[in-house]
Parts: structure tokens; sequence; C-alpha cells
């Protein structure tokens, strides 16, 4: 009873958040957005000197908008709450913090995941006009969502640091953006230090995905950015009620 | 039905609240009285089990509010003084949410959120959204979240502030209605206010509980005398010792007369828990002089307030500002 009544209230938030993402246009412009930055480079390649039917030519460099993306869904989930003061009413009602929490991530990720859908178009086009290997798609498409999920989950953390949504999002992209080119340095520097520096970088692990193979370390890199930023995410939410 | 013991609260090192302890029964309207930052919101967020105490215990129906938390907080209903909405959503939208968020399943849901609209006078704006609602209308939609699972426990902060005076008088009766099922814990700091609602009253002052007691019941402790005005006309003289005469007067006081119909006013002050007023009219009858007012003097709010939290020296002082500042917000 009390185990199902929590997963109840975990998709009520999520239910609540996903209904204010598609009646509000903030979610359909920073999606569009992203639709069209990945058009852009599905076309360049197109028309490029050396056209590859693979999704790898879109899905990398669309992958680096996540840093815009994620962080402008994310930032209102937890600050508009501090900021309105609902959250008050929230902690006062019988439900977790981590529901909460929860609960407002399955709301960004299902977003995001429809936002990846729109994107599909451009993979029929490449099964039009070309013979594209289905596993790398599969595979990439599984990379995508991957890494999404963990650039909304250090969105989230962001959030909930600060009740100002600009704020909010300036400290995800800010994150990501060091977190995405950090193997730069890591290339640069190499030996041992670069190599833990590239480990870090969520650039390095996409690759692989984008490639065609599924590696476990990489599922489990992702999963765990996911499971620290939304237990910091918990914990900065807690410490504030603390003070 | 709720129970402080010694609760303290500090924000770094400012004591919000220290040392605070009271109990409210079930079915009880208790009003939690005090200028502004006195702490009645800092009570009130951690009785709601929002904030921690940094000592002391708070149990609501009987379950620890932080260490029993989720079943505390499945019997109290909150409106927060800043009365959070979500503006994004409509009015059906947002208390569905709150009602299932508390626990509340399909039927017994639809039930509550159009049981809750009809109370709070919500029809015609049932599928607006709240962001185009004037503040009065989102102080009932706070109402309705507060009362949507049919709490034990209604903690209602400052639910008077910023309506229009129709609307106070609307949400002050709503209130009075609520008690008997609800116990509630209403704070203000208008003084009428929790006279007309509440059945208690703790005043609060620079976190520090100074009197718990009835409304009416403050103003004789106080004073520690009944108080009776009235006009006479007739013999001064005469009529001041034929009711010094009245067994139980303690002082009779001339204040002023009423020149152009020759009626005097006085003051009598008598032992506290008496009832003197059949007997001073009747002597007054007795005397065949006219008896135009005889009225029994109660302490006005304001007065107590003012007793309590200030001390002799800074009455002057700071006592008339705070009254001053008090009214003005009534």
């Amino acid at each position: 009873m009390e185990r199902y009544l929590r997963v109840n209230n975990t998709l009520t938030i999520a239910w609540k958040e996903l209904k204010i993402y598609f009646q509000t246009p903030t979610a359909y412009v920073v999606s569009a957005m992203f639709v069209m930055f990945a058009g852009i480079t599905f076309i360049l390649n197109v028309i490029g000197t050396n056209p590859e039917a693979t999704v790898r030519s879109f899905v990398v460099p669309s992958s680096i908008f996540y840093i815009l993306l994620a962080p402008l869904l994310t930032m209102r989930l937890l600050a508009e709450e501090q900021k309105l003061g609902t959250f008050e009413l929230l902690f006062t009602s019988p439900v977790k913090d981590w529901e909460v929490v929860i609960g407002k991530y399955i709301a960004s990720l299902v977003t995001l995941i429809a936002t990846l859908a729109a994107t599909l178009y451009y993979v029929i086009m490449i099964y039009a006009f070309g013979e594209p290997d289905s596993g790398p798609v599969m595979s990439a498409y599984l990379g995508m969502i991957l890494y999404g999920a963990a650039a909304l989950a250090i969105g989230m953390l962001a959030s909930s640091l600060t009740s100002n949504q600009i704020v909010s999002a300036v400290l995800g992209m800010g994150t990501l953006l060091i977190l995405t080119f950090i193997d730069t340095l890591g290339t640069r520097l190499g030996g041992v230090t670069g190599d833990i520096i590239l480990e870090i970088s969520m650039r390095t692990h996409f690759g692989d995905f984008a490639r065609g193979v599924v590696d476990t370390s990489h599922i489990v890199y992702y999963l765990s950015i996911i499971a620290v930023f939304l237990f910091l995410a918990v914990r900065s939410l807690e410490t504030r009620r603390w003070r | 039905m709720i129970e402080l013991d010694s609760i303290t609260k500090y924000y770094g090192n400012y004591p919000a609240v220290t040392d605070i302890s009271f109990r409210v029964e079930k079915g009880e309207i208790l009003g939690f009285l005090g200028p502004n930052g006195a702490g009645k919101s800092t009570t009130m967020k951690i009785i709601t089990g929002f904030m921690p105490p940094t000592e002391g215990t708070c149990t609501v129906a009987g379950n620890d509010i932080l260490t029993n938390s989720l079943e505390a907080r499945r019997h109290i209903g909150y409106l927060p003084e800043t009365v959070p909405l979500y503006t994004d959503m409509t009015v059906s939208d947002y208390l569905e949410f709150m009602g299932k968020i508390r626990g509340l399943k399909r039927e017994r849901l639809h039930k509550r959120v159009d049981a809750v609209v009809q109370i709070c006078r919500l029809e015609e704006y049932f599928d607006t959204f709240i962001s185009k609602l004037s503040k009065g209308f989102r102080q009932r939609v706070g109402i309705a979240q507060s009362i949507i699972h049919e709490p034990d426990v209604l903690i209602l902060d400052e639910p008077t502030i910023g309506i229009d005076p129709i609307q106070v008088v609307e949400t002050r009766e709503l209130i009075k209605s609520l008690g008997g099922e609800h116990t509630l814990i209403v704070s203000t700091h208008i003084l009428p206010e929790v006279s007309m609602i509440c059945e208690r009253v703790i005043i609060i002052h620079e976190g520090q509980i100074v009197a718990v007691d009835k409304p009416e019941n403050l103003a004789t402790r106080l004073r520690g005398t009944e108080r009776v005005e009235l006009d006479v006309k007739g013999p001064t003289r005469e009529i001041v010792s034929a009711l010094e005469k009245v067994s139980g007067v303690e002082s009779v006081n001339r204040k002023s007369s009423l020149s152009d119909k020759g009626y005097s006013s006085f003051e009598i002050e008598a032992t506290r828990g008496l009832e003197i007023r059949s007997d001073l009219a009747s002597s007054i009858v007795n005397n065949k002089w006219d008896l135009l007012r005889l009225e029994a003097v109660g302490m006005s709010l304001e007065e107590i307030f003012l007793r309590l939290t200030t001390t002799e020296n800074d009455t002057n002082k700071t006592g008339n500002m705070s009254v001053g500042e008090v009214s003005q917000s009534e």
C-alpha cells in the first residue's frame, strides 16, 4: 500500500509537470530549437562532399546542444517552486523530497525523449535515400537518451540551488559546458591525469554509442551521473529547509 | 490534537522562537497573535513539518513531526502566508493535484474538488488559469487546497491579509464555519480578528508566548477589575456616594458631563468576576435619577496587546508606535 502510494506520488508530480510543459511555450520553443539544430547538422552532412548514410553524422554534433537544451528544460522545475513558495505546500504534504525530484525529473525526461522522437524524421530520410545499419541507429539513440538523461540530472541540481530560473539555467549550462569539453584538456595533458579527465567528460562516453558499440561501462557512467546529481538535488533541497 | 513542547528555533544565531509550548484540543480555533516578525510563521512552519525546530518536539494527532513526518502531514492542511499557487495551472488542475499528492483517490478526489470549489465559491473560475485570478480569489483557492483532504488540523497563516474588506468578512465566516470539524490555528496581526474568530488566543512577542487565554478573559485578567461606564442625570455628589454603596464597587470616578443635557459620565471599577450592573441600575432608579447609558467596558485587544508586549518604561515610545502600526494594517 505504502509503496504503491509512493509510486503514485511520483507519477502525480510527473504528470503535473508534463501538463505544464505542454501548456506553456517554453518546452515547445526549446525542443523546436533542438530539432532545428539537429536538422542543420543533418543537412550539412547531406550536402557535404562526403555524405554518410549514418545517424552519427548528425547525432554527435547535436548532442553538443544538450548544453542548451537540458538546463532550459529543467530550470523551472525546482527553482520556480522555491520562488512561488509552493515548496512549502509540497513538503508539508505527505510526499517525500525524492518523490518530488524524481517526479519532476521524469517529466523532463519524457519531454526530452519526445524531442528526440521528432528527430527520427531525419532517420527516416536516411532510410529512404540510403541503406544505413540499423544497429548503430539504435545504439546512437540509446546513447542520446542516456546522455540527455545525465544532462537533465545536472540541470535538476542547478535548479535546486536557486529560486531564480535564469541563474539555474546558467549554472546548468556552465556545468555541462565543462563536463562536455573537458576532454580536450584530457587529450592535451595525456598520461594518467589526462585519462582520468577523459573519463569524466560526457562526450568521451558518447562516441562508442554513435559508432554502434554498446559498452556497459558507458551506460554505468551515465547512470552514475544521473544518480549522483539527483541525489545532490534532493540533498540541496533538504538543506535549504534546514537553514 | 497539536502539542508543542519547548520548541526553539534559531536562524543562524538569531532566535526566531524560544521555548514555546502549548496544546490545541480537537475542534478548537486557536488565534495566534503577534506583531510582524514575532515568530508566528516560524512556529507554523514547524508545526506543519516544513522546517525542523532547533530544539523541542511537536506532535500532530499523536505523530511526531520529525520522526513520523509523513503520517503527521496527512493530518495537516496548511495555508502559508504567501499563498503559494502554481500560476500556470487552472484552478481545477491545481486542486486536483493538491488532492492527489495528499492521497485522495479518484472518486473521492472529484467529490472533494467539487465540494471545496463550492465551499470557497470558486465555481465560476473552475477552468481559469490561476495567473488570471485576483488576490482575493487566489486566497480562496489557497483555502480550498488546504481543506481538500479534510484534514483534522488546519493551519492558516494570515488568511485575511491583502484582500478587500468584503472578502475579509467572508473569509472570516468561512474560517469560523470550519471550526468544530477541524482543529484550527489561525495567525494574524489584526487584533479584532482574533476576538471575532478565535476561542482561545496565544499572544506571541519576540519569539515567546506572553499570554494564553480566551479573548474576553484576557481583559479582566490583566486589569484585575471589572469596569462599567454609565451616564446619569442628577446631583453629582449624591450619585457618587450612592454608587459607592453598591456592593462590589471599588471606586467611582466622574469622567465628564454632557453639558447641554445635564448628564454626567461615571466610570466604576468593581471586584473582578462580579456582575454589578443590575445593582447599579436599581440604585439609580430608586433615587429617581435618569439613566441614559450603562455599559460594561472590556479592554480592547489593542490595550491588552500593548500591556503584554511592552514594559512600563517604554510604553510611551515603542508602545504607541506598535499600536499605530497595528491599527493601520487593519
